[in-house]
């Protein structure tokens, strides 16, 4: 669905918004894979439900090297993880909203922030269990050997 | 003659009367200087001389007047000290009516009457009233406003009142009392009287100069209101009757406006309170044109003020029946006043509806008697066309979903809907998103399917076309945010008994289900995932009680999801309700309801062979349908190979090779779940990965003939990842070797093919080949497993 009202508030936290397609998105404009550049870190963007088995990390570990990044970021699932694999990291932030989701149950709301600094990347990750917040962090460190930008 | 030219002219005769004050002042000050007594009660009888003008307006007279009261305070001094003059201050007050003409004797009888009072040379009372009569000679209002507007401000602080100087010897508070209502009772008559003077042509202007001159009138009653013996008992028994007497007895529209609010603005709230009736009671009696309105919205926004002040007072409200006053007095004002439009009469309903919220709080049926006032005011119109009653019958409203936060509240108020019916289509619709908000703001749950019921009711206009209106005619914009507060409304339905969920359920069902093609795309997602929630909660709990009739039950819920859905997509919305029939698949699979289950697929078969004729749709619902299928467990062999048997079909048949070699090695998945009692049919693995071979071998000598190069080796690299992938799984079928011959031809084909690098499959090979060394360095049983492997 369009809803302009989302897209307006997403812009308010950050105006610099990247979006890629999720399975009930109508709009074809939104891309099904997307990768930017932010620092020393390369990033690809992907909803996630193109890449079966879902929420699978080795079937996204190749998606990962697909776009050839640094950091993934996925979704679909509805369910927070953060996994280091090979020379990077795959996460998916979860669901915001906490909104159902057939693969997960009790599904919590979360979201995560990344702090990209120098070869340096701090996972803020943000959860609300049981009507409380609470944060964890992930620290990822890149390797100047492992670097995969091939520009 | 005061014709036309009139503001040059005035400026001249103003600028005539100043000339004269001055003149005239000039021998007073030598005459004062002098203490020459005889002189300076003529020149200042000279000067005030000027204040008999007719022809300035209220305005310029003013000015006029504050000149000759700066020259009468002087005066007023030199009266004081008596060694100056010689003169004892009863003698100069029988010296000063000698004075020829009628006002300037007047203007200083009132100066030497101040300072007579303070002499204390006679009791205060004699003098005022005294005074007061005099008055009465000068008839011409403007002169007589201002004349007895003197006499106001140097009698102010010589009143008898309690703890005063002048009180006492039989001057009592009530003499102070008597002689400013008279005071007020003259100047309110001059007042009124002032509209007849002069041509009827000129009415407007004059009614704009007469509303100059209010406060000069309405100064009387903050006097009254600042003499200190002025309790309830004189303000109930004297004061009010007496003032509201005058107000009514003028039948003045613009006299009774204004001092109706002076009254309520000027005195104490809780004299108010405890003198509603009396009050009240006098407004039916004022002019039909009178803004009654807003007088009332004053008194009761103060009183509501008063209220909230201290929780002490509300005994009080209770006791004088506060509510039940005001309500029947606005019934009557708004009988008397028949030419009142309706905006108006809504207007005082939105004003004694705040009150009764703000003053109490608990009382619903109070709210409700408003509300029914109100449609008994709009039963037999037809639907409100003026913008302005429509936008007072929304605040009517609005008022009590902000109070109580809670539209359950409002829910139960038999009116509410009532009154709603009376508003046009549009405006319908305002109110129902209003009522969305409060709900979603407040986040109200909604817990009963009564309740819903009562709700969806009111908010018809979003749910269904209403009568007049087609959707066509909407703007789009709109109408998504619309159908999208729909939506989230809800998510705010919830009970957490699964019989009242299911109710819950089924009267939204009702309601949306009549939405046309437009709305149900918004409006059913949200009511299935509520439906699937709800069998998530029932997961289990489930069968069949022997002999019991067990109402809600998984099965029954997917059944009237089957309805649901299928009303969706013969809307026609296929892909969206494809979608909606695999959710549910799943959710039947996690019910361990195998036929379900099948049916479901069945469904989102039927529609994807159907209904999905776009390529790109087909690619991602194929995409979901293995997503899906890849995820169950509930099927037996039979069932399961069917329905693998369909999708990877279909996986084969999309029009792009590209495409159809993504999904058909996606398809290897559904051979080979990691899980414990996951299927694991490594052949037919191998069978996939092997066709998409092919495919992507198809793919790259096609585009050798459209366009002259193999193009990139994506595909192939690809392939080489899920190769990998089953490799590590430990399916017998992939072995080391057949993954070298994969890395060698992807190697060979670039080779061959260096015209067309290709940054993104270079890339990807790259670090698909950096993952393989990266499991070869692990060590371990992986690294051993990658150890054939030569890069």
């Amino acid at each position: 669905m369009e809803i302009y009202e989302v897209h307006d508030y997403l812009r308010t936290v950050c105006p610099d918004l990247h979006i890629t397609r999720g399975e009930y998105d109508e709009d074809t404009r939104y891309l099904e894979t997307k990768t930017l550049t932010i620092g020393q870190f390369k990033l690809g963007v992907c909803h996630g439900h193109q890449v079966i088995p879902w929420g699978d990390l080795e079937s996204l570990a190749m998606l990962q090297r697909q776009l050839d990044v640094d950091i993934l970021v996925t979704g679909h699932t509805h369910q927070f993880t953060a996994y280091k694999h090979e020379a990077g990291v795959v996460i998916n932030p979860g669901s915001a909203t906490g909104a159902f989701s057939s693969i997960t149950y009790d599904v919590n709301p979360s979201f995560v922030l990344m702090d990209i600094d120098g070869l340096r990347v701090v996972v803020y990750v943000y959860e609300l269990i049981d009507g409380e917040v609470k944060v964890d962090k992930i620290d990822f460190k890149k390797t100047t050997t492992s670097t995969n930008l091939t520009h | 003659m005061m014709i036309s030219n009139g503001i040059e002219d005035e400026e001249k005769w103003l600028a005539e009367g100043i000339a004269g004050i001055q003149h005239n002042a000039f021998y007073l000050h030598r005459a004062l200087d002098a203490n020459n007594l005889r002189e300076a009660l003529k020149f200042s009888a000279q000067l005030l001389s000027e204040l008999r003008t007719s022809r300035l307006s209220p305005h310029k007279y003013y000015e006029l007047y504050m000149r000759a009261f700066d020259e009468l305070r002087r005066l007023e001094m030199f009266f004081k000290d008596e060694d100056r003059h010689g003169c004892s201050v009863v003698d100069l007050y029988e010296l000063v009516q000698h004075a020829g003409n009628i006002l300037p004797r007047l203007y200083l009888l009132c100066t030497v009457g101040s300072v007579y009072i303070k002499s204390k040379e006679a009791p205060a009372k004699d003098v005022l009233k005294d005074l007061v009569e005099m008055c009465r000679a000068v008839q011409h209002p403007i002169r007589g406003l201002f004349l007895r507007s003197y006499l106001a401000q140097v009698s102010r602080d010589k009143l008898p009142d309690i703890g005063s100087e002048y009180e006492g010897e039989g001057d009592t508070v009530m003499d102070a009392v008597e002689f400013v209502l008279q005071n007020f009772t003259e100047m309110n008559k001059l007042w009124v009287r002032m509209q007849h003077q002069g041509p009827l042509r000129e009415k407007e202007k004059l009614e704009k100069e007469r509303n100059e001159l209010r406060d000069l009138v309405g100064k009387n009653l903050h006097v009254l209101s600042q003499i200190e013996g002025v309790d309830l008992e004189i303000y109930r028994d004297t004061v009010l009757p007496r003032v509201l007497e005058q107000i009514v007895n003028c039948k003045d529209e613009l006299a009774q406006y204004y001092l109706m609010d002076c009254i309520i603005q000027v005195f104490p709230d809780e004299y108010h309170l405890q003198t509603l009736e009396i009050l009240l009671g006098a407004c039916p009696q004022l002019q039909p044109t009178v803004d009654l309105k807003t007088v009332l919205s004053q008194l009761m926004e103060r009183l509501s003020n008063y209220a909230s002040s201290s929780p002490e007072l509300l005994p009080e409200f209770l006791q004088v029946e506060a509510f039940s006053k005001l309500s029947n007095a606005i019934g009557k004002v708004i009988e008397a006043q028949a030419d009142m439009p309706i905006v108006g009469a809504i207007t005082l309903y939105v004003s004694l509806l705040t009150f009764t919220l703000r003053v109490h709080p608990d009382r619903l049926d109070y709210v409700d008697q408003v509300l029914g006032a109100c449609v008994k005011k709009l039963s037999g119109k037809p639907k409100l066309e003026d913008s302005k009653a429509t936008k007072q019958v929304v605040a009517l409203l609005s008022a009590p979903l902000d109070k109580y936060d809670d539209i359950v509240t409002a829910l139960t108020l038999s009116n509410y809907p009532r009154v709603m019916d009376h508003l046009d289509a549009g405006t319908n619709k305002v109110m129902a998103m209003v009522i969305i908000r409060s709900i979603m703001k407040n986040k109200t749950c909604v817990s009963t399917s009564d309740k819903v019921e009562v709700l969806f009711e009111l908010i018809k206009g979003l749910i269904k076309d209403l009568e007049g209106i087609s959707t066509d005619e909407l703007d789009e914009e709109d109408f998504n945010e619309e159908q999208n507060s729909v939506a989230c409304l809800m998510h705010m339905l919830y009970n957490d008994d699964p019989e009242e969920m299911l109710q819950i359920i089924c009267t939204v069902w009702k309601h949306i289900k009549a939405g046309g093609p437009k709305r149900l795309p918004f409006t059913v997602p949200p009511l299935v995932f509520s439906a699937l929630k709800l069998v998530r909660r029932l997961q289990g709990q489930d069968g069949d009680v022997a002999g019991e009739e067990v109402p809600a039950t998984p099965k029954k819920i997917f059944q009237l999801l089957n309805q649901i859905i299928e009303a969706l997509s013969v809307v026609p919305s296929p892909e969206l309700a494809l979608r909606l029939y695999l959710q549910c698949a799943e959710a039947a699979n996690d019910c361990d309801l195998e036929p379900v289950a099948y049916e479901f697929f069945t469904q989102a078969f039927v529609l994807y062979e159907e209904e999905v004729a776009d390529s790109k749709a087909q690619v991602t619902a194929i995409h979901l349908i293995i997503g899906t299928l890849q995820r169950m467990n509930v099927f037996g062999v039979e069932n399961r190979d069917t329905l693998t048997h369909k999708a990877t079909g279909y996986s084969a048949k999309l029009l792009k090779k590209p495409d159809q070699c993504r999904a058909v090695y996606a398809c290897s998945h559904l051979f080979w779940v990691d899980d414990q009692d996951g299927i694991k049919d490594g052949e037919r693995v191998l069978l996939c990965l092997k066709r998409s071979l092919r495919i992507a071998n198809a793919a790259q000598q096609m585009a050798n003939v459209t366009r002259g190069s193999s193009g990139p080796l994506t595909l192939f690299v690809e392939i080489l990842n899920k190769y990998l992938y089953f490799f590590e799984k430990g399916n017998p079928q992939i072995t080391s070797s057949v993954i070298q011959g994969l890395i060698e031809l992807i190697k060979t084909e670039m080779q061959s093919d260096s015209t067309t690098a290709n940054h993104a499959s270079d890339a990807f090979f790259t670090s698909t080949l950096r993952y393989i060394q990266f499991q070869k360095q692990k060590g371990g049983a992986m690294g051993e497993k990658y150890d054939p492997i030569k890069l």
